[in-house]
Formats: C-alpha cells, structure tokens, sequence
C-alpha cells in the first residue's frame, strides 16, 4: 500500500507546483548571485503580476495567444505529435487576420466572424501541411514544421511589405477595420458615457480603461474544455488519440492513420489560430509589422504545454502563469533594475523543473523499496501502542 | 529441500525471495545444479523462471537467499560479477552488432590488445577457432551476422559465453527461434559442453525439449519451487501438472471439420518486403467457412509480408485476394475489416492493443465507428463498459474489475484475450490468428485454441498462422506449409508427422502422400 504523503507528491499537480516554486528559488539565488535582493526582488514580481486589478487584466490579455497556442501544442501532443510548428502557424493566422480584416469592411458580427474564419483556416492549412508531409512522404513533423516556421516569417515580412496593406511611412500595415475589434465594449469604452463610468470607477478604469481586454480569454477556456471533450469523449478523439498512441494498433483495427494524423496537425493549427485571430482583433496595434525574427508567441506556446503537462485545461494555468512572469519580468528590470533575463531563467528553470518531475515518482518507488521493512516495522509499533492504549 | 552445499555442485541457489513491490516473483526458491549436467527450469508464464536466472546472472539483487558457486558463497552484483564467477547467459534476444562478424562480436567487450592500446584480432580470431573447433559449434568466425541464419547467431551467442570463460551457461528458452532440426543439433552442441564439463541451465516450457536434453528438471509455478525430478522416468503428463497445477490435455479435443463454401480465396499473391524483394510468390490458398487452415513454416518464409498484403498493409504486387468473392487487395485495412476479417495479430503489444488506454478503450478499438454501437459523434461510455463487462466476463480476463485500467497492465494471457474477445465480437467471416499463443502458458493456450475451434463450429473460416510446428498440427483442419513465399503442400490433419513437416519447412521436397 502506498503512504498517503507519497500518493500526494507522485501527483502531476502537485509536482508541477513544486517544479514551479523550485523555479523561483532557483531565480532568488541568481538574483541574489547578480547582486539583486533576492526576497524584495521576487516581491516586486509577484506584486507587478496580481498587485492591481490592471495588473491582472494585463496579465489575461498577455497570456490569451500563448494559451491558445499552448492548447494547441498540448492537442498535438496528446495525439503523437510534437507541433514545433505553432509559432508558423500562428504568424499565418496573424497575416490572414490582417488580409481579411483590412479589406473587407462588414457590419461587426460578421466582420469578427468573417476575420476569425480567415486566421483559423489559415493556420489550420498551414499545419495540414506537416500532417500532409508526415501522413503521405513520412517526412518527421518536427523538420517541416522548423521550414515552415521560416516561411512563414518571412511571407509575414513580404506580405507587410505589398502595395495593398503596407502603411506608407511606417514598418507595418494598415490596421483591421474597427469593426473586427473583439476588445469587451470598446465603442462604450470610446462613448461620453462610458468615459463617465470609468473616471467614477477606479476598478473599471483598470481593467477597460487602461487595458484591451477582449474576448479571447472567454473563448480560450472553452476551446480548452471543447478540446478535453472533443480528446476524451468522442470518436474522433478516440481515433485520433489511438493514432498518438499506437500507430501499429490503429492502422490494424482499421482507422485511417494518414487522415487522423493530417487532421491532427490542422486542428492544432486551428487552435493557433485562434490565438493569433484574437491578438489581431483584441490587441492594439491590430496590424502586422515587417519582424528580424519571429516573436515567439508560438514557442512559448510549447513552454506552456510542457508545464501544462498537456492538459488542455492546464494550459490556462499555465499560460497565465507564462504571461504573468512576461508582464511581471518588465517591471522587475524598471523597479529593482534586474535584467529581463532573469525572468527567462525562471521560466527555462520551471520547464526543465516540469520535465525532470517524471523521476520523481520512479525516484519514491526505489526509496519506497529500500525502506519498506523499516516502514513495516514501525507500522507494526505504532499498532501495538494503539492496542495498549485500549 | 535444499541440497548440502558442496563443490559438486556448479550453482546453488538457497531460500532466493524476490519481490517487486507487493508483488513476490520468487518464494523462497532453493536450486541445486550438479556440476557436468543439464539442469531444466520448467514453469508458465510469469511463473518466476527468468527472474531467478537474472538473480544468478547479476541482473536482479535477490530481497533474500544465498548464491554459492562450487561450494563457496558468492555476492553477485552484475553481470560483469557473474562472469568472473563463470556464469554466461544467452538471453532470449540476441545481443549482437548486425554489421560486425562473427569474431568481432564474440569479443566485444572483452577485447585481446597490444599494449593495450590496438586490437590484437589475430589473437581473437585464433581463440574462436579453438572453441568452435573444441565443441563443434561451426560457424564461419569472418561472416557478419546479418549474413548468418538465426540458429548460427545463437551459436555465436554461445561462444561469447564461452570466450568470456563461462563454466555454467544459462540458456533462456533458446529453442523458441529454430527449427526442428536446428533444435536436435542444439541439443546435441549442450551434450558436448557437458561432456567438456560444462554446465547447462535451460529455461523452457517446451516439454519435449526436457526429455531430449535433460538430466534434472526443477518445476517453477507463482514463484514457488514445486519440485526437482530426475527426467528419465517422468512422463510429460507428469510434467504438464507439475507446472500448471492441474490435469492439462496436450491433445486439442475436436469433432470432424465441415467446410462449407469458400471464404478466404488468394491466388497468384505476390507482395514484397522491406528489401524490394518478393516475400510472397504465386502464393495460393483457399480457406472454407468451417475449417481452420494452419500455416506451418519457419518464420522469415513471407508469413509476415502475407498477413501485410491480406491486411493492406503493404501491395499485392500481382494476384488476388478475395472474400466470399469479394475482391480486397491494395485497398484498406478498414475494406477487409468490412467484408467480415479480423485478425488477431502477431504482436498483441505493438499491434494488438494501445497499451496506454484502458482496457475499455481497447474492447472497443473497432467497434467504436460501429453505428448501432455509437449513433452520434460522441462515444456511449456506458455502452462501452458494459460491453466490455461482457467480454470479461466471457473470456474470463483477469483482474475482473480491469476495465478501467491500463491494458498494459495486464498479463500477456489475459491482453491476447481482451484482443482475442474484440475480434470475435466482430462475428467474423473470416478470423485469422497469427501466433496466438506466442508467449502464454499452457492454460491460456488451451483457451486459445479451444476459442478457435469454437468459432470454427459456429461456420467462420479460421486462418492460422504459426511458426510452433504442434501448434498448428494440433490445432488444424488442413495444414499447409509455406515456404519461401509459396506454398509447398498442404495436408489434412493426421496424414502426416512432425518430421515430414519439418523437412517441408526447411525446404526439403517430400512425395509420399
């Protein structure tokens, strides 16, 4: 039988936990090695990340992409697929974000919807290219999709750069149409009455006034629990996961292995897009920029999953844990004057942390071994004295 | 009992327990192995054989018991510890480099130098050819194994021990791989060794194999010594209950076949292998509902490029293959499936199950697409588990409340069956079953095989495939015997013996009827 404290410390959450405070331990004594206080410095962090009702709703806007893009890495592990390609996936996205929402000028609901539609199929194709590769030439996810991430930076850079959408004077393009805008009430945020509001209300003026808060953040959680429906309670699901997990199994039960591995990679592309549909639409500058090198959105994304352990629900977490430490990094430099770095050592710690925490269970199972007749004879002892007593 | 601890005995294992976890492998084993013998350790299973040979080869650190070597008490803590003791052990998978010859691989590990800095090969190559000549193990010590057949890679495997100064070998069920004739000259290099002085343990449930080879026979079940006979005056019957702990017929019981029209028809099959080379030529079969058709052949004979190409797995490069006239080549596995095909394969592992998914997971592995099974777009888990209580309770899987468990989890017997249960439940047509019983122990096997004549009662067509030469004598209607990708003759059941078989098998022609 196992000991109830070793049941507790071979959980995946609470190992992640562990994993997340060593990472900050970890950041303390390189903090503390660089000359910075260690305690005051993390403070400032963690103060910077939840301190304010602003600071909160910055974090959730931060963290929406890279939740998105964290599910959709997650989806395509759960399926056997390691999707490196999430950060190409995710420009492609932006860039049809931009090609649709710049040109077409319809009424609001239609607009978002028509914008939306474009990023998501966009990327969705963009990872049915790997699947494609992969299902059809058995050429290995990972190297198409490392190409393709190139690719699509630079399309992203030629395609700022066209008569039709770049922006003269400026390195970007046009923005969208404000019609696009999934910012939550941004026309009344703008109207004599909302500005009203917001002066009178100091929390309002936080979390609307100084912030894009948009409907990204809504729509990622119930992407994450369609995703967890779609993986554990459908036949889809069922055939896709079968394919993740014994490719031998499901080719000789029947299940098409080329299809589901295609519709993998495009449904861990759509999730991408999404994410980058609602950066465009949700975050200012709403327009794309001429990049020297992509903005990782998309690897982090992978970050996020790890941590996650993918789960599709865990990705929230985890995502807003990513975006947090972002946020919080930023002011960790202007207050305490401690480099961003610092905040990538924490996460590459926490990642690492994440990763090695599988030994930790094998790690109790060997000390569990060793000590098992010493934990049997003091099991026995204690016994006895609770006889006695009676 | 315990025999007293003397020189005259080459390895004694006294009160070994091994437990892992909860679960106890080993029970208080004692093993005597007198010097100059051959020394049988029989049991199912699981039953704990290989893990008390990997305790005496250093694999394992016993939880308790004592090791002595020619009379003096041991401590082996590894491999490397167990050969300074004399201990070689060919396991059951070669361990050997595919590009490398024969000599290279035989001192890999222990090389001969100069001024221990360069290879002194010539001194190497010298020392096999004193073995080989020594025991009569031929093998040609320049050929690369890739280039030399399994039975030659065993023996090479036995050098090694040998080079390595082995005075006792541990032998792991090495006959699994060979041939009839390849097993008699087997036997015949371990009489060699022994009348050398050497040492044999072998490790089987092959009974016929005990009684060729052996002096003593020591009898394994749940981890507990049951006992340690002499084998001359012990029948296999005796042997058989020894092991399993109660009566087991060795003989399948079944009435006359009745073969009704044809099921499965293949004509003219070609298929390829990895190599680009034909595997199967102008191969020809035809299986009635209501027989069971056995395949016998040595494995590597195209059995494994037939299933692919029945299965579409791989093309038919030429020919047909149809079901109930339907025609099914160089389309899906999901097409043959449809026309009424289920295949227990060969690898339950890698293509039987998905071992991480539960065991309700994998009941429904074809099923879940069936319409009546799931009419919408989502899976009905109460219908899946109730199903799947069905089949454990049909099939007697244990434990009985697995469902929900990691089907990984389960005893080698016990997954064949949840395979065995959802390729029946499919009410097949056709059932092809491909070493079904590859690693299961008697009582699993009997199911198995009585499992197949059922559904050969109940009017399906029953292909078997098998490279256990009884099994398939046991077992079929018609036995037909493939060799080098075709064909060579085909018996009804009883009109021919083993050797007549094993010759067949090995290529020889035969013309008696």
């Amino acid at each position: 039988m196992e000991s109830k404290g070793r049941k507790f410390l071979k959980n995946p959450f609470v190992l992640t936990v562990i994993a997340i405070i060593l990472g900050f331990l970890v950041a303390m004594v390189v903090l503390a090695a660089a000359g910075f206080p260690p305690l005051k410095s993390v403070g400032i962090l963690i103060k910077s990340m939840v301190g304010k009702p602003k600071d909160i709703a910055a974090v959730v806007v931060k963290s929406t992409p890279i939740i998105f893009t964290g599910l959709g890495v997650a989806f395509a592990i759960k399926t056997g697929l390691f999707n490196i390609g999430a950060e190409g996936q995710y420009m492609m996205g932006c860039v049809a974000a931009v090609a649709a929402g710049a040109v077409l000028d319809l009424p609001a609901p239609l607009e978002i919807l028509a914008v939306i539609l474009a990023a998501v199929l966009a990327s969705a194709l963009y990872g049915g290219i790997v699947g494609v590769l992969k299902a059809k030439i058995g050429i290995h996810e990972v190297i198409t999709s490392i190409m393709l991430n190139w690719i699509a930076l630079y399309f992203n850079n030629w395609f700022t750069n066209t008569r039709l959408y770049h922006k003269p004077a400026t390195i970007g393009t046009y923005p969208i149409h404000e019609s696009a805008y999934t910012m939550v009430l941004y026309h009344w945020k703008k109207s004599e009455a909302g500005r009203a509001v917001l002066k009178s209300n100091d929390f309002l003026k936080q979390v609307l006034g100084r912030n894009d808060i948009n409907m990204g953040f809504a729509v990622a959680v119930i992407a994450a629990i369609f995703v967890t429906w779609l993986l554990t309670r459908t036949k889809k699901g069922f055939e896709l996961r079968s394919v993740g997990s014994n490719i031998d199994a499901a080719r000789y039960t029947g299940i098409n292995v080329s299809k589901n591995i295609i519709d993998s990679m495009m449904i861990s592309g759509a999730l991408c897009g999404l994410g980058a549909a609602f950066y465009i639409t949700g975050q200012s500058p709403h327009l794309l920029n001429t990049l020297s090198a992509t903005e990782n959105v998309g690897f982090n994304g992978l970050s996020v999953a790890f941590i996650a352990q993918s789960s599709p629900i865990g990705c929230i977490f985890a995502g807003l844990l990513f975006g947090g430490l972002l946020y919080g990094g930023a002011s960790l430099q202007s207050q305490v004057g401690a480099p961003t770095e610092i905040i990538n050592i924490v996460i590459g710690v926490i990642v690492f942390l994440v990763a090695l925490s599988v030994i930790i269970p094998q790690f109790l199972d060997k000390h569990v071994r060793k000590a098992a007749p010493k934990t049997e004879t003091v099991g026995t002892d204690k016994k006895k004295g609770a006889g006695d007593a009676k | 009992m315990a025999a007293e601890v003397s020189s005259g005995y080459a390895v004694q294992m006294h009160g070994i327990t091994k437990s892992f976890g909860s679960f106890y492998a080993l029970t208080d084993v004692d093993l005597d192995v007198k010097k100059g013998t051959i020394h049988s350790i029989l049991g199912e299973n699981g039953a704990g054989k290989s893990t008390l040979m990997n305790v005496l080869y250093g694999l394992y650190q016993a939880d308790s018991g004592r090791i002595y070597i020619n009379g003096q008490e041991v401590n082996i803590k590894n491999p490397t510890a167990a050969i300074e003791h004399g201990i070689g052990m060919v396991h059951q998978h070669f361990m050997l480099v595919d590009t490398f010859t024969v000599t290279q691989n035989i001192v890999l590990g222990s090389e001969s130098t100069k001024g221990g800095i360069t290879l002194d090969m010539k001194k190497a190559r010298q020392a096999v050819v004193d073995l080989v000549e020594k025991y009569g193990l031929e093998v040609d010590p320049d050929a690369l194994i890739r280039d030399i057949t399994v039975s030659m890679q065993q023996r090479v495997e036995i050098l090694k021990a040998l080079y390595r100064g082995a005075e006792t070998l541990i032998l792991d069920e090495p006959t699994a791989v060979l041939t009839e004739q390849e097993i008699d000259e087997l036997i015949q290099i371990m009489k060699n060794l022994v009348k050398d002085g050497k040492t044999i343990i072998i490790i089987t449930h092959k009974l016929k194999e005990i009684q060729a080879s052996s002096d003593v026979c020591t009898i394994i079940r749940r981890g507990h010594r049951i006992d340690t006979v002499p084998v001359r005056g012990v029948s296999e019957d005796e042997l058989a209950e020894k092991m399993v702990g109660h009566a087991v017929k060795l003989v399948v019981d079944k009435t006359e076949a009745k073969p009704g029209d044809v099921v499965l028809d293949i004509k003219g099959l070609y298929a390829k292998n990895d190599q680009k080379l034909d595997a199967v030529k102008d191969f020809n079969l035809q299986v009635r509902a209501g027989e069971i058709v056995g395949i016998a052949g040595i494995d590597g004979n195209g059995q494994k490029e037939l299933m692919q190409a029945v299965n579409n797995l791989i093309p038919a490069s030429a020919g047909t293959i149809s079901i109930s006239g339907v025609e099914i080549q160089n389309k899906t596995p999901r097409f043959g499936i449809d026309q009424g095909m289920s295949i227990i394969p060969e690898d339950r592992q890698k293509e039987g199950l998905v071992l991480n998914f539960s065991v309700y997971e994998n009941a429904i592995l074809e099923k879940y697409r069936d319409p009546n099974f799931n009419p919408g777009f989502t899976i009905d888990r109460k219908k899946m588990m109730d199903f799947t209580e069905g089949l454990i309770l049909q099939y007697d899987i244990r434990p009985d409340d697995c469902g929900p468990k990691r089907a990984g989890g389960l005893s080698g017997g016990n997954q064949q069956k949840v395979i065995i249960g959802r390729e029946i439940a499919n009410d097949p047509k056709l059932l092809i079953a491909i070493q079904p019983t590859r690693g299961l122990d008697v009582g699993a096997i009997e199911t198995v095989h009585k499992t197949l004549i059922r559904e050969r009662d109940k009017g399906v067509a029953v292909l078997l495939i098998s490279y256990e030469l009884d099994e398939v004598m046991n077992v079929s209607d018609r036995i037909a015997v493939m060799y080098d990708g075709h064909i060579q003759q085909i018996f009804k059941q009883g009109t021919v013996d083993n050797r007549t078989l094993g010759l067949l098998m090995a290529g020889g022609s035969y013309d008696g009827e």
